[in-house]
């Protein structure tokens, strides 16, 4: 592991003008936060990471779960993937992202994994791992050993001739269903701002992560400094009923062939709301708005489901090993949604 | 005041080492390490607590698995400067010959291991999970011990001595 110089940062004001040296705050970053350090310890072992200056910040007061004026339900950065699958008010009220979240890793793991640094974890793709092969991730140019080599577990929505890499997280895919929105405070005011907040604002998950395109080292709209301070969830419509659904190699402790978590309520045998999202498949995790608006107004059945699944995966672009991914994806979402509307 | 501490003065200016002080099974050890070392390394390399396995180095195995402030992680993943006061428990601190916490004694009696070297991590874990959400089915072990991997396969008897000490006997529901 490369050396670094580590700090603790006492405040957040302090995290975000030492985290502002940095020249970027995707891949290769000069400066790091750590929280968990569950990706990116892991990371800086491998040499796929080597920041000079890691700050840690665990001691701010960013654990928060709470209940807002407003209805939301607020999610601090730093709050651990166990203690927000058990809290009452997200295993009441937002049932896929708990199941997500224990869908995810390990115990172990989740007891050191945070929100943003889950939110934040980088793919499992092994050639982004391994600084012996070529990576446009890692390396900007250097080419991609992913496309032709063992893609088996790799993308099939959003990719590039650059990048096929996975989007990991389980909890950011039921996020998405949920409309959730991440806060930020930074130097670099952008997205809208938080009324009476100076340098804080909000990004809609769904515009947070970037498609990889030419540039797959760029993979969401943070900049040199910014801190996710929290999660916001809007409140739920009542009666509604969700579920997130992980297809994987093994029962327990394994990333998603495909995933997906959904979100419906009924009315008068019909369905009134749908939020439906995928992961595993996408280089980031994927929602489809107008998937959801053909679910609205059908009475829940097999061939209601089947068209939206349809959808999900038009444009879907399968590599050489991971064709089945394509009809795997169209299953566990008519699953899933039969699961919510029986 | 400044708002970000060096976790760690340096020790002295050609040295990076920072100063910390881990609390490990209830004693205090003021050390000045590389900032690198993982609580893993710490604890076997510094403080010679080799009870803490060194598996996969990369938080995939569980045999690195410790308490930190009454939970279970993985000390490989944990940087030991990031825990500088955490309360850490290995399995040195959980019992002792002679007096040997009921998981430890319920492991001896079903034969829970085979080259044993994963143990010491699937007794953190399970006494871990003694105190967390876990169903009460065997399933619902194997659950929530999956962050623990055996390579010789002693899973049937891991669930059984976790059950025994959960519901005060052996393979329940």
């Amino acid at each position: 592991m490369q050396s670094f110089n580590l700090v603790r940062a006492n405040d957040s004001a302090s995290a975000i003008s030492a985290g502002a040296q940095s020249d970027t705050a995707q891949q290769g970053a000069r400066v790091r936060f750590l929280a968990g350090g569950t990706t990116l310890v892991d990371l800086m072992k491998l040499g796929v990471e080597h920041p000079e200056r890691v700050i840690d910040i665990t001691r701010l007061p960013l654990a928060d779960i709470r209940k807002e004026a407003n209805g939301d339900l607020f999610i601090g950065a730093t709050a651990r993937n166990n203690d927000v699958a058990h809290h009452p008010l997200v295993a009441g009220g937002y049932a896929a992202l708990s199941q997500a979240l224990l869908a995810g890793a390990s115990a172990q793991l989740r007891n050191a994994a945070t929100t943003a640094g889950n939110l934040l974890q980088r793919t499992r793709c092994m050639y982004f791992r391994d600084l012996a092969s070529p990576c446009n991730k890692r390396k900007p140019g250097a080419g991609c050993a992913a496309i032709g080599g063992a893609n088996r577990m790799l993308a099939i929505l959003g990719t590039s001739e650059s990048c096929i890499a996975t989007n990991p997280s389980d909890m950011a895919v039921a996020m998405m269903a949920y409309d959730a929105v991440v806060h930020v405070q930074g130097i670099s005011a952008q997205g809208i701002s938080v009324q009476g907040t100076s340098g804080a604002w909000q990004i809609p998950l769904k515009d947070f992560y970037v498609l990889p395109q030419d540039r797959p080292d760029i993979e969401n709209v943070l900049k040199p400094g910014d801190l996710v301070t929290h999660v916001a969830l809007p409140p739920r419509p009542a009666g509604e009923r969700a579920f997130y659904l992980k297809l994987r190699d093994r029962a327990s402790y394994e990333f998603a062939l495909v995933s997906a978590a959904v979100a419906v309520t009924l009315a008068q045998g019909k369905i009134a709301s749908a939020r439906l999202a995928l992961g595993g498949v996408g280089t980031r995790p994927w929602r489809v708005p107008e998937a959801e608006q053909v679910l609205v107004g059908q009475a829940p059945s097999e061939a209601a489901f089947r068209s939206a699944a349809e959808i999900c995966l038009r444009g879907a672009q399968p590599q050489s090993q991971n064709g089945f991914k394509v009809e795997l994806a169209k299953r566990c979402i008519i699953h899933a949604l039969k699961h919510v509307t029986n | 005041m400044t708002s970000l501490d060096t976790v760690a003065p340096p020790v002295d200016s050609d040295d990076s080492r920072v100063s910390i002080t881990l609390r490990v099974n209830g004693t205090e050890h003021k050390l000045a390490i590389d900032p690198r070392t993982t609580l893993l390394d710490c604890l076997r390399e510094v403080l010679h607590l080799t009870g803490t396995k060194k598996g996969c180095d990369h938080g995939q195995c569980g045999a690195c698995t410790v308490h930190i402030g009454g939970r279970r992680m993985n000390s490989c993943l944990a940087l030991a400067a990031a825990h500088d006061g955490d309360e850490i428990v290995t399995i040195e601190g959980l019992g002792a010959p002679g007096h040997l916490h009921p998981m430890q004694a319920a492991f001896l009696e079903h034969d829970a291991y085979q080259c044993g070297y994963c143990t010491s991590g699937q007794i953190m874990s399970a006494v871990a999970l003694l105190h967390e959400p876990v169903g009460p089915g065997d399933d619902d072990v194997r659950e929530f011990m999956s962050g623990n991997i055996c390579r010789c396969g002693a899973y049937p008897n891991i669930v059984k001595a976790i059950q025994q000490v959960r519901h005060g006997k052996s393979g329940a529901a």
